[in-house]
């Protein structure tokens, strides 16, 4: 085996790459902290939130609607104001952060799973299986994935596990092309022929060798599509159609603002907009370093 | 030639009927379409009139076979809601969605050109730094933030536009529209700029490296040397190059802005299809939901495929790899 480790590129060196990458520019390090910053507080978010938001027993009506910094009736202030419920905003922000993050990553990882598994099959068995996967890749690129997802749960209706569903599909496809053509590069080289020659089994050769050579464009895709799908859950919840109110993300939080934005009542919507705009817009600003410093020649989006 | 259209036109025709297929099942088989269909407060015996009279008691094949043919007759079923063909439902309000979908265009042509221009004259200077750090913001964030913010500012804040409904429309030509009048004018601004800020940042950048790209070629060099002044070569010989990929990439994103409509529709009450989409899935008015989605896919693969057949007729290397 260790005359195939000879032949292979390394790709433990591409994380390592990737990261120096991002400290080196200011700015793509200050992105990847915020990032880090808020998925701490996702995970760690029921011990921060001075409140928890579901717990109806918790909310008093008549804290309703407060402004950021206004005082409740005993004496707590609620520094973001709260919600026509008389919720903590900080503490529904954190949640909704909690939601958000989840799902956005969740789909990211399951349409990478499928993704990467499809675009290796096609670049390696080529021919019919190639064409076909292909097909369909393209099928669902000439689609914008924010119509597929919104005809989906128009059809399908709201729920998390639809959700998710709906964005797996509308983004396995991007996945698939990133690491068909990195991996129809490799496919040609040396080391591959050589596990072949090995005997290695299938899978093997596929998860085993072609794969760590197909990372750097599967990590800058895979960070862009978990932003964008961010962006799309909480473009469908807003819409009303995505997440139920009983699991609310940063998308339906600014839904339920968005009723009262005209009335002056900014907080409710413009607070969970901004950390969802910190949010997606940190990650991209860390996905755009990353597609600089592994430069795969990717198309836009 | 004619074998590619041909090969494409039966390629749209698979794709819509499996969509129909799709949405049948979807719509018809998954869900109980009889809770869908029959309004709740029915008696068991309209009930199992409905199921007889829709033909829900027959097996599934002939229950989607009866669709397709109505589908193809151009009847999607009736709205529960409007009581109308959920068809002319959809006719009615697609000339407001068209209309806000061309104006963001234009908006998108005229705004991202020059900028992209100016910022690819003098790449790395301020100018094209802060033109480019605003694009991502127009990548990144979600349209219905960026529209949000745009009601907070100019109608909350400053009030000076308002926020909803097209406003007073005038006629012209025989084209009803609210481009003919002040407030039809002023009711359209703000969601024509939000729906069109994506395309700005594409746009920007389409056009950037297109003009760093090319005025770094020859002819753009001998044309220096002719004497022929600077904004002669960008305005008349840089521009005529670049402008082949951008009406293409035009061209294909007008689709997206149909999706992104939904959206923008939803945000500004605009009364459009899009926001007739999402009205319907609220009141599960599933006919027009159904309607909405096969219109809206026949245009996809109707664009889909006229850009594709114009790529062909500029670059037959594009038909030859079809083909194979």
């Amino acid at each position: 085996m260790s005359f195939l480790a000879r032949l292979k590129p390394d790709p433990e060196g591409v994380l390592v790459q990737a990261a120096s990458g991002i400290l080196r520019s200011p700015r793509a390090a200050i992105a990847a902290f915020v990032c880090l910053a808020l998925v701490l507080i996702a995970l760690i978010g029921p011990f921060l939130a001075p409140q928890n938001p579901y717990d109806l027993a918790s909310l008093d009506i008549m804290d309703a609607r407060l402004a950021p910094g206004g005082e409740s009736f005993d004496g707590h202030v609620y520094w973001l104001g709260t919600d026509g419920q008389g919720r903590d905003m900080l503490s529904a922000m954190i949640y909704g952060l909690r939601t958000s993050l989840g799902v956005g990553l969740l789909a990211g990882v399951v349409a990478m799973g499928v993704g990467t598994t499809l675009g290796l099959i096609a670049a390696y068995f080529g021919g019919r299986t190639d064409a076909l996967i292909m097909r369909v890749v393209d099928l669902m690129l000439g689609f914008p994935t924010i119509l597929v997802a919104l005809m989906m749960l128009a059809v399908l209706g709201q729920g998390i596990g639809k959700v998710i569903l709906a964005l797996v599909i509308v983004q396995w496809a991007f996945f698939a092309r990133a690491v068909r053509s990195a991996a129809l590069v490799e496919r040609g080289k040396e080391y591959v022929e050589a596990a072949i020659c090995l005997g290695l089994s299938k899978p093997r050769i596929l998860f085993g060798q072609l794969l760590p050579n197909c990372l750097p464009p599967l990590i800058v895709i895979a960070t862009l599509q978990v932003a964008s799908a961010i962006a799309a859950e909480a473009t469908l919840s807003f819409l009303g159609i995505g997440l139920p109110i009983t699991q609310p993300s940063l998308g339906l939080l600014i839904a339920n603002g968005y009723q009262v934005l005209l009335a002056g009542l900014y907080w409710i919507s413009v607070f969970p907009g901004v950390l969802l705009a910190l949010l997606i817009f940190s990650i991209n600003i860390v996905g755009d370093r990353l597609r600089e410093v592994l430069n795969p020649r990717l198309e836009q989006r | 030639m004619t074998v590619f259209i041909i090969r494409r036109l039966m390629q749209a025709l698979l794709v819509l009927f499996v969509t129909s297929l799709i949405v049948f099942l979807g719509v018809y088989a998954i869900g109980n379409p009889i809770d869908i269909l029959v309004p709740d407060d029915a008696t068991e015996m309209e009930r199992q009139q409905a199921i007889h009279s829709l033909g829900l008691d027959r097996p599934l094949p002939v229950q989607y076979g009866t669709f397709l043919l109505h589908a193809l007759h151009g009847d999607l079923g009736t709205s529960f809601v409007f009581n109308q063909p959920s068809i002319s439902l959809i006719l009615d309000r697609l000339p407001a969605t068209l209309e806000l979908a061309f104006v963001a265009l234009f908006l998108a042509i005229v705004i991202g050109m020059p900028l992209g221009i100016i910022a690819g004259l003098k790449p790395g200077s301020r100018f094209d730094e802060g033109v480019m750090t605003t694009s991502i913001l127009g990548f990144s964030l979600p349209n219905f933030w960026q529209g949000m913010m745009l009601i907070m500012i100019f109608s909350v804040w400053l009030g000076w536009l308002p926020s909803t409904g097209r406003g007073q429309m005038g006629s012209f030509l025989g084209i009803h529209s609210s481009l003919f009048t002040l407030d039809g004018l002023a009711h359209l601004i703000l969601p024509a700029i939000n729906l069109s800020l994506f395309k700005i940042s594409l746009i920007i950048r389409l056009t950037r490296t297109g003009v760093r790209e090319t005025m770094l070629l020859d002819f753009v060099k001998f044309a220096r040397a002719r004497g022929v002044p600077e904004t002669r070569i960008v305005v008349v010989h840089v521009l005529k190059n670049i402008l082949i990929p951008i009406v293409t990439v035009v061209g294909m994103e007008f689709g997206s802005i149909i999706a992104f409509a939904v959206v923008t529709e939803t945000i500004f009450a605009w009364p459009g299809v899009g926001k007739l989409l999402i009205d319907a899935v609220m009141r599960l008015d599933r006919p027009v939901v159904v309607a909405y989605i096969l219109v809206v896919v026949a245009m996809f693969i109707t664009i889909n495929f006229v850009v594709d057949l114009i790529y062909s007729l500029l670059d037959p290397r594009i038909r030859l790899g079809g083909a194979k």
